[in-house]
């Protein structure tokens, strides 16, 4: 068996077609060749299901100012956020709106005709006051309208996309401080053949991995590639420990039901009926960032006071909004209420549970996207990361709602800037398809294994036990558990063999690749967890419920070695005008 | 408080159930034509079609392949043609569709492997509509004002995924593959009918050609088969009228 190894020449190679991949298409295209892959179709990617909005302070219904926005993202961010970057972020959101419009999104209107705004968790006027109209949105399904709109403009460029091309590896060259990103290899899921793309630079726009958990809103393609492949090359990680369980998933199925329903009006209900929020934060109630409002429901349940014939369960209900209100402003998801669990959300409050949602950590990047390696700020030259897979840090220990679609707007646009600039000044790496050879083995290896563990078997037990060890509250003995179970499933990863032996759309294999991703990543996850002796956002644990600002005001960087195994170091917070303080709501 | 969730809440809702699926296979590194094979697995009534998709691939024969992604009607991934019709597998519950599966590819393109079609035909039609906001106008830093009416105008035709549910639904598309197709005159629509648009000459000349919108013969398959319940049908004759009577 030989597989077929074709070689390209490009520039820039952004990999991924989610909303950073193509925001940041839109800025290479024409300025240089360009590669754009994807293992999807770019209008099949996870952006298309986010749902609430964007939030920019433009004011367009009551007053805000981009420094309202910057506080409650570092408030929200639980401090670890850099403040920094969080000002071009919230700075540049109401340019990266206005632009969205330019290129014909379809904004929900106010009567006057202008972009709405509608509330959303966490955000407030004046540092914490009330909360503020800042999310502009398009119905239920700004992330569609974001992705359709941005992959219509990367159609009006006539952007070359690389569909169903599958990134297995990144390739570097030169050492020590010439060292740098030369392209990537790719693996063509319609032929099976190998792509070795020589590039100056390379973007990472992968998206999250929200599958390395069972109730899960992450799409089954959400498997951390991105991530995965560098760190299985020795580059860091970011604060993985840093991942955001959102609070009002489709009971048993995790499936995302927008913070925007608590933005309409919507309100949380424990099984007696008791609006529990009104205890938890006063002020803002049901619209507390998520990291509080999902412990609430954790708190909620374990002491009894949950749902459903098992007490693991609480309600969302909107049963009290106006009829009208919900079919124009929340079609989709109470659409998706009565697909999959048969209930009319206007008559029945809608049965919910926190579901794995965002990893705030990732790929380390600066405010350029430029891919650091180090606790020092060392930059990778060419190599480039935007998105859910990266981490700048603006979202600190916890994202707040509307945040990433901002996100992958603003830096996805930073990144291909910053990208096309780079490459217009080096030279063509020096790359062969010799380059290819590691991923091919691995395939081989794999199709030719007789080991008999089974790809669906092992991500199940990974799912279960991060699920159930890993998420909303972690302890030592938790996170010692999930650790056993992980390094277990690694072992076992090695035997693993697959049924399909064929070239052609074998995603037996490429679920096999996947799961490599998903299980180290969730290694660096739980180690990150466990030496984190401290809550802060989305990281809670029972047996350190206190924030630690004098010892744990820093980022984790995590490596992993040729071994697998996993060392941790740390880089301070960088701070600005905002001093952590208690986070009140 | 409580609330009966009718799909898994119950008793019976929990009971697994046999599931007989016969799907329409084909390998083209070994097989020459396609070929009929049958499963049975166990599911719950509210699960998904794509969970016994799933199921069969994880646990009975992991060379199965259909696309998938998202799992809940967003990604557009998933459309196949179960018990004929063409549906998305993700959106569909046991209970809705039964026990007894019958699961083919979508029709009107070329079949790869089991389940999955060569989508570029489908997507090259898309792009032929010049699917993208044609302005010359230079708002400035400004976002452009639109009233709710001219808003609501384009409404329905945004939330279309391109699963091309639609498209291959329709029997003048299978007859004749040079059809724009329903799914790209919706894209069409949802720039033709934008106040902010300025393309719409272009837009109404190209799907006055003979391999546009008067190939429709109003079967309203394509409003039936899609999965976001746009009136596919409705938007095409809105768009026949506005190239007979010059009115947007």
């Amino acid at each position: 068996m030989s597989l077929n190894v074709h070689f390209h020449s490009y520039d820039a190679v952004i990999v991924g077609a989610g909303g950073a991949g193509l925001r940041a298409a839109i800025e290479v295209s024409g300025k240089c060749r360009t590669a754009v892959l994807t293992k999807l179709y770019p209008t099949r990617s996870h952006t298309g299901a986010a749902q609430g909005g964007m939030c920019a302070a433009l004011a367009n219904v009551e007053e805000d100012y981009w420094e309202w926005h910057a506080f409650d993202t570092v408030k929200g961010s639980d401090y670890l956020g850099d403040q920094p970057a969080i000002d071009i972020m919230c700075q540049e959101a109401i340019d990266a709106v206005i632009d969205l419009e330019h290129f014909g999104l379809a904004f929900s209107r106010t009567p006057q005709g202008k972009i709405d705004q509608r509330r959303f968790g966490g955000h407030t006027r004046n540092h914490g006051e009330a909360p503020v109209r800042r999310s502009c949105y398009a119905a239920d399904r700004t992330g569609h309208m974001i992705l359709q709109t941005l992959y219509q403009q990367c159609v009006a460029r006539d952007v070359n996309f690389f569909n169903e091309f599958q990134v297995f590896d990144v390739i570097f060259e030169g050492e020590g401080t010439e060292r740098r990103c030369a392209g990537v290899v790719a693996y063509e899921l319609a032929t099976g053949d190998l792509h070795v793309f020589a590039s100056k630079g390379v973007l990472f726009a992968t998206g999250g991995f929200g599958k390395m958990f069972r109730i899960s809103s992450n799409a089954h393609t959400l498997t951390g590639d991105g991530p995965g492949v560098l760190f299985q090359n020795g580059l860091p990680m970011e604060d993985l420990e840093f991942y955001q369980f959102h609070p009002t998933g489709i009971y048993g199925l995790g499936i995302l039901l927008t913070e925007g329903a608590r933005g309409e009006g919507g309100i949380l209900r424990n099984g007696l009926g008791e609006r529990f929020m009104e205890r938890v934060a006063p002020t803002v109630k049901d619209l507390a960032p998520r990291d509080m409002v999902s412990r609430a429901i954790h708190a909620e349940i374990k002491e009894g006071r949950g749902a459903g014939p098992d007490k693991d369960y609480v309600y969302l209900d909107l049963t009290h909004l106006p009829p009208e209100q919900i079919d124009a402003k929340l079609p989709d998801i109470t659409g998706f209420v009565r697909t999959y669990l048969g209930i009319e959300p206007k008559k029945d409050p809608i049965p919910i549970q926190p579901t794995a949602h965002y990893a705030m950590g990732g790929i380390p990047t600066n405010v350029n996207a430029e891919v650091v390696i180090d606790t020092n700020n060392t930059v990778m030259p060419g190599l480039y990361a935007a998105g859910e897979c990266a981490c700048v840090s603006v979202h600190g220990a916890n994202r707040l709602g509307t945040n990433s679609l901002l996100d992958i707007v603003v830096f996805g646009r930073r990144g291909g800037r910053a990208m096309a600039e780079y490459v217009s000044s080096v030279g063509h790496p020096d790359v062969t398809k010799a380059a290819a050879d590691k991923v091919r083995d691995h395939i081989e290896r794999l199709k030719s294994s007789k080991g008999g563990e089974k790809v669906a078997e092992l991500r199940t037990a990974l799912q279960e036990t991060m699920t159930r060890n890993a998420s909303v509250v972690r302890t030592e003995e938790s996170l010692k558990e999930a650790k056993a179970t992980i390094d277990d499933l690694r072992k076992r990863y090695e035997s693993i063999s697959i049924d399909d032996k064929g070239s052609v759309f074998n995603s037996d294999l490429t679920e096999a690749l996947e799961l490599s991703h998903l299980l180290d990543l969730a290694n660096g996850l739980v180690v990150g967890a466990m030496a984190r002796q401290e809550s802060r956002g989305a990281h809670w644990r029972d047996d350190f419920p206190v924030r630690d600002d004098v010892k744990w005001m820093k980022h984790t960087f995590a490596h992993q070695d040729a071994e697998g195994n996993v060392t941790l170091d740390y880089k301070d917070v960088v701070g600005g005008k905002y001093q952590p303080m208690e986070r009140k709501y | 408080m409580t609330t009966t969730i009718a799909k898994t809440g119950s008793v019976d809702a929990m009971e697994l159930l046999t599931v007989h699926l016969r799907i329409k296979r084909y390998n083209p590194e070994v097989d020459t034509k396609p070929h009929w094979e049958e499963f049975e697995v166990q599911q719950k009534a509210s699960d998904t079609v794509l969970n016994a998709l799933h199921n069969i691939k994880w646990t009975v024969d992991g060379t199965l392949s259909f696309r998938r992604s998202c799992a809940h009607g967003v990604c557009g991934s998933d459309a196949m043609v179960i018990n004929g019709e063409n549906k998305l597998s993700c959106v569909n519950l046991i209970s809705d569709v039964g026990t007894d599966l019958v699961i083919e590819p979508i029709r009107g393109l070329p079949v790869i492997k089991d389940l999955i079609v060569d989508m570029e035909p489908f997507f090259a039609q898309y792009r032929s509509v010049i699917p993208y906001l044609i302005a010359e106008d230079d708002p400035g830093y400004k976002e452009r004002y639109q009233s709710q009416e001219d808003r609501a105008r384009y409404d329905d035709t945004t939330k279309c995924i391109l699963c091309a549910c639609c498209t291959t639904s329709c029997p003048v598309y299978w007859a004749n593959g040079e059809y724009v197709g329903p799914a790209a005159i919706v894209n069409a629509h949802r720039f033709i009918f934008d106040s902010r648009d300025q393309g719409t000459e272009r837009r109404l000349d190209i799907l006055n050609q003979k391999s546009g919108v008067w190939r429709c013969r109003t079967s309203f398959n394509c409003t039936e088969a899609c999965p976001r319940g746009i009136k596919v049908t409705q938007a095409i004759e809105e768009v026949k009228r506005a190239i007979l009577y010059d009115r947007v």
